[in-house]
């Protein structure tokens, strides 16, 4: 199974990177973005009996390690793996 | 009175805080790596600055479940005192021994350069030498050193006084323009409740002699040292 799991900063967190890549879309000729906010993807590829398994695992794995409550949230979406899924 | 300095894949300010430690200071230095679990007797310990773990992830992120830090939590529970410094800082915040975060600096630049501190809190292990609104003049070295915490925490912060270092001008005002790096409340510098557990993001070890261009560093070991022996680590 894959995870693709999303991590972004919390709303009320400073993201001066979106800011910063808004200015430059903006610059672009992309004057409709409103807003930015830059975060990360991680894909997890897993071992599971089952997608509520997985679910649990890839939730933990989140709060334990690939996204920091303080400053962050995630989402996550579960594949079922098919050939030469992983990129 | 001995310092263990950790050391992890990735640490670059190990021997600047040990040099200050055994030359300057002349106590006793011992280097911990973060694969041994044993502090070996130290009395304060130093989480120096640089990128553990290549900061993969998030800054601090990989270094917290290195088995010294099972060990240094322990030390801080019993009243051990743990200083982290710039990385040590980000790494004590990850692990949940200091409260917020530290992120990316507002303005995205990576940040070296003198700055001055005020300090709030001169009754600590870690200031005890320092007079209380006293301005020291400390540099600092991170590209993400701005502190962030939900504003309930950040409130308690300053309601508890574990607010110890703030960016200020020379004069020790705070102001926005002192600030390097968007940290909330100007703050540089924040203790634990109990006191025992300093994060920073100036750097101390890079003013501790004359010839570096400054001596005020020297003061926040000097304090560590003399008050040492009042702390007591069952």
């Amino acid at each position: 199974m894959i995870a693709r799991i999303v991590v972004v900063p919390k709303p009320v967190v400073n993201d001066p990177q979106g800011v910063t890549v808004r200015q430059g879309l903006a610059l672009l000729g992309f004057g409709e973005v409103t807003e930015v906010r830059v975060g990360k993807y991680i894909e997890v590829r897993l071992d599971a009996t089952s997608e509520r398994a997985a679910r649990e695992r890839v939730d933990a794995m989140c709060s334990r390690l690939l996204a920091n409550h303080v400053i962050e949230d995630y989402h996550f979406e579960l594949e079922h793996e098919s050939k030469g899924a992983m990129r | 009175m001995k310092f263990g300095v950790v050391v992890f894949p990735g640490t670059w300010s190990d021997r600047d805080c040990g040099w200050v430690v055994d030359q300057v200071l002349g106590a006793h230095l011992q280097y911990l790596w973060h694969k041994d679990a044993d502090l070996k007797g130290c009395d304060c310990i130093i989480l120096p600055g640089g990128f553990a773990y290549g900061d993969y992830l998030r800054t601090g992120a990989i270094a917290r479940f290195a088995p010294v830090m099972e060990s240094i939590g322990e030390f801080a529970d019993r009243g051990g005192l743990v200083w982290g410094i710039c990385n040590g800082f980000q790494i004590l915040c990850e692990s949940g021994l200091l409260p917020g975060a530290l992120i990316r600096n507002a303005s995205l630049e990576y940040r070296c350069e003198w700055t001055n501190l005020v300090v709030e809190r001169a009754d600590l292990a870690f200031t005890s030498q320092c007079d209380e609104r006293e301005v020291l003049r400390v540099p600092i070295s991170h590209g993400e050193g701005s502190y962030f915490a939900d504003p309930a925490t950040l409130s308690r912060l300053e309601q508890n006084g574990q607010v110890v270092f703030r960016y200020c001008d020379v004069e020790g005002r705070v102001r926005p323009n002192s600030n390097p790096n968007g940290s909330l409340h100007n703050i540089a510098g924040i203790v634990n409740s109990r006191g025992n557990v300093l994060g920073m993001m100036p750097h101390p070890e890079r003013c501790a002699e004359a010839e570096l261009g400054g001596t005020d560093g020297l003061k926040l070991f000097r304090s560590v040292m003399h008050s040492a022996a009042q702390v007591l680590t069952a």
